[in-house]
């Protein structure tokens, strides 16, 4: 069990109905988690149009995750 | 230089970072929000950014567009929060020794910047539905009452 702290933005903040929580969790991957989140918070993007985030910087979705990492999922984008 | 900005930007004030005595052209983009998208009216658009990582991947676009075209400056600001009809949404200007350079260099850091940096975008439209652009799923809507939209173009 590891402890993340997780930043939501756009549809994902809207549909966790919050911007950031902290969070104890078994999962050892972004993938893992998302899978986890997504099936307690009803997420609608599927995993595989989302990418992960971990510490301001983008990762794998197989990347480890751990103790105290900052966690975001980044749906699609669509700047200017 | 790459930034997100919550307050509206000024295009005079951000062209006079560009000057440089070896620059013989200047290209400028503006983003603007528009009425309508996909065939909807759009009343306004809410922009959202994850900006410690939509600075990096934007920095990291400007130099990858450094290393492509012999350009001398380029600047790029996104606009965040809730905008008007007509506000702009984002800028970029690039300088060169000559003006192909410019051009290119300047489609290539907005277009690259649509693609890759985490910024989001809501149209609110004029029937009250709202929708996260590229993020609808399958047959349903993300967010409300009218059809997936395809990515659209500033």
């Amino acid at each position: 069990m590891i402890t993340v702290h997780l930043e939501y933005f756009a549809i994902l903040r809207e549909q966790r109905g919050l911007a950031r929580e902290t969070l104890a969790t078994t999962a050892a991957t972004p993938a893992e988690l998302y899978a986890e989140l997504r099936a307690r918070h009803g997420f609608t993007l599927p995993r595989d149009r989302v990418r992960a985030a971990v510490n301001d910087e983008f990762v794998a979705a197989t990347a480890p995750l751990r103790e105290g990492d900052r966690v975001v999922f980044i749906p699609p984008v669509a700047g200017g | 230089m790459f930034k997100i900005s919550t307050a509206p930007l000024d295009p005079a004030a951000l062209a006079r970072m560009l000057p440089d005595a070896r620059a013989g052209a200047c290209v400028t983009f503006e983003g603007w929000v528009r009425d309508h998208n996909d065939g909807h009216p759009v009343r306004s658009l809410d922009y959202e950014a994850y900006a410690p990582l939509a600075e990096k991947e934007g920095a990291r676009i400007l130099a990858e567009t450094r290393g492509k075209f012999p350009i001398i400056g380029a600047v790029c600001v996104h606009r965040v929060g809730a905008l008007a009809l007509g506000d702009l949404a984002v800028w970029v200007g690039v300088t060169a020794a000559h003006r192909g350079a410019a051009f290119d260099a300047c489609r290539h850091i907005i277009d690259e910047a649509k693609s890759r940096v985490p910024i989001w975008k809501k149209e609110n439209y004029a029937d009250g539905a709202t929708a996260w652009i590229n993020c609808a799923t399958r047959g349903e809507h993300a967010g409300a009452g009218v059809p997936p939209a395809p990515p659209s173009e500033a």
